[in-house]
């Protein structure tokens, strides 16, 4: 056992009512770093990280978190993670600063410890003017924030996330990153689980991609970018009729199309040779592409081309 | 123990925050004791003062109802997601449970305290000493917290917080078919087998005896007591273990 590694898990299945959730999930997370399980509804990534955070049992695979065999040393595990989940885990008719000092007693501080720790979190996460306030009272963003802060009372060196920024308003989303922001550069771990490429793409060093029960890449945001191409041609047609020629020409090769914008995306290194190459051959009479730009593959790109290879056309209409 | 003191404290707060709660607790004894002197206790002739024979029924009632609503906020809790956070904190289920029940008691002590007062006021004369309400007092509570324990394990097994409120009428039940309001011989012989034999009877029999003198059969109400609560302690742990499994 490696013990660099906060997270390391081997060969997870669990089914429910024999139907497979999970069919051997593999990871390896160092510590200090941001993970993010990303994949699309239903994947399986939320029993990946109950199961992780000892609250689910596995059907059969191994897991150590934090140094510790998730089954045989439950409660070692629970003293060292936090799980912030995707609905708020709060009492609404308590006051903000009452439940991070409930949390607080409830990880073991002393009443007064508890107290302190409660005015620490409560500036940090910015909560001030609302620490008094019921948190029946509180905004999305508010709740969320407190939701997050009271995952922290224990100070615990491994932080699972379950979807944080599902519900949030584009400003809150974006204080929600500098707060993962902040924990990564404490030293903490943060594994989270996401829908959203950008989301993957700006906070986490390592991706891994989960579809259907088992994992189908992982590596660095440009790792996986570079497994579907390094590159993409953006072609926007003269117009439709352009748009649709292009379309059987390319076929399966374009990997991205918007027939509101006549745009169509196809893999290419990138080079001048190829790009010219490829335009030659697909208009050779110079009048179905009106314009082209090339720019780097995103992990839509990627998502769309490793999970659904069947469903690239809708799953961009 | 101490994971479920702060628990204690989580409930109190809460059921002191739910308008609910506090009108189950504090005015529904009250109107109930008003119903039966007043209302019901014209019309029933039973050799003695009605209102000496019905306080201890009441008293009853207002430990089930009040003991009832221990179920809608254990359902409460299991909806949400703050369980998790609990588990995740390496708290027990147990804990949990008990800071629910510990607050159900307290509750039912303080309405115990304004329904007693409210008996006095409208003619209710006990005839113990402060040893003799002790005892009664402690019977009480002690079936508080058996029937919470059952409203817990209730809560657990009911997935909508709306329908646990049915609990209440569930555990009245046994409280009307008991002799908390009037003698058993005065019931067809089928209902009065019964309700001899479940635990509303004895633990009335036994509050009366101690508060008004005559047989109070205090060993089997603290038998029938301790069942109930152990089973119950039992049965909701095997519930919350099935609850969060998955």
């Amino acid at each position: 056992m490696n013990d660099d590694l906060a997270i390391e898990a081997s060969g997870l299945a669990k089914s429910y009512r024999d139907v497979p959730v999970l069919s051997g999930v593999d990871l390896k997370i160092p510590r200090g770093s941001v993970f993010a399980l990303l994949g699309p509804n239903g994947a399986g990534k939320t029993t990946t990280v109950r199961i992780l955070a000892t609250l689910t049992e596995a059907d059969a695979g191994q897991a150590r978190v934090a140094g510790f065999d998730v089954r045989r040393y439950r409660s070692r595990v629970r003293r060292r993670i936090s799980l912030t989940g995707q609905f708020a885990a709060l009492d609404e008719a308590q006051t903000g600063e009452e439940n991070l000092r409930m949390m607080g007693r409830l990880a073991r501080l002393s009443r007064a410890g508890a107290r302190q720790r409660a005015a620490e979190l409560i500036g940090q996460f910015d909560l001030t003017a609302a620490a008094r306030r019921r948190v029946s009272t509180y905004s999305g963003g508010m709740r969320r924030r407190l939701d997050l802060a009271a995952s922290l009372v224990g100070r615990p060196s491994v932080i699972f996330l379950d979807e944080p920024s599902t519900g949030l308003d584009p400003q809150s989303r974006l204080g929600m990153w500098g707060v993962v922001g902040d924990l990564a550069a404490s030293g903490v771990t943060v594994f989270l689980t996401t829908q959203y490429l950008e989301e993957a793409e700006r906070l986490a060093e390592t991706i891994a991609v989960l579809d259907g029960g088992s994992i189908i890449a992982q590596g660095t945001a440009a790792e996986l970018k570079q497994r579907v191409a390094a590159q993409r041609l953006d072609l926007t047609c003269a117009n439709t009729a352009a748009m649709d020629e292009l379309s059987r020409y390319f076929g399966d090769r374009a990997s991205h199309r918007d027939p509101a914008s006549l745009t169509l995306g196809v893999p290419t290194d990138g080079s001048a040779a190829e790009v010219r190459a490829l335009l030659d051959a697909a208009d050779p009479g110079r009048l179905l592409v009106a314009s082209f730009a090339v720019r780097g593959a995103s992990l839509d790109d990627v998502f769309l081309t490793l999970t659904r290879p069947d469903q690239k056309e809708t799953a961009h209409v | 123990m101490s994971n479920a003191l702060t628990m204690t404290g989580r409930s109190l707060r809460l059921s002191a925050r739910s308008p609910e709660a506090l009108l189950t607790a504090l005015m529904l004894p009250v109107m109930l004791m008003v119903v039966f002197v007043y209302l019901f206790g014209g019309a029933v002739s039973i050799g003695t003062r009605y209102v000496n024979y019905v306080a201890p029924g009441v008293l009853l009632l207002c430990a089930v109802t009040g003991a009832s609503t221990t179920a809608v906020t254990v359902c409460q809790d299991m909806a949400g997601g703050i369980i998790d956070r609990f588990r995740s904190l390496d708290v027990r289920g147990t804990a949990v449970l008990a800071g629910h029940v510990a607050a159900s008691v307290l509750r039912n002590l303080a309405s115990t305290v304004l329904v007693v007062a409210v008996a006095v006021g409208i003619g209710f004369r006990p005839h113990t000493s402060v040893a003799g309400f002790a005892a009664a007092l402690g019977v009480l509570l002690f079936f508080v917290a058996a029937c919470s324990w059952l409203a817990a394990a209730l809560g657990l097994l009911i997935r909508a917080p709306e329908a646990a409120s049915s609990v209440m009428f569930f555990l009245m039940f046994f409280s009307y078919a008991s002799s908390a309001f009037v003698p058993v011989r005065t019931m067809p012989s089928w209902l009065r087998g019964f309700a001899e034999h479940q635990p509303a009877t004895p633990v009335t029999e036994t509050i009366r005896g101690l508060l008004l003198g005559g047989a109070a059969p205090v060993g089997s109400a603290l038998a029938w007591c301790a069942g109930l609560g152990i089973a119950s302690v039992a049965l909701s742990a095997i519930l919350f273990r099935r609850r969060t499994a998955a």
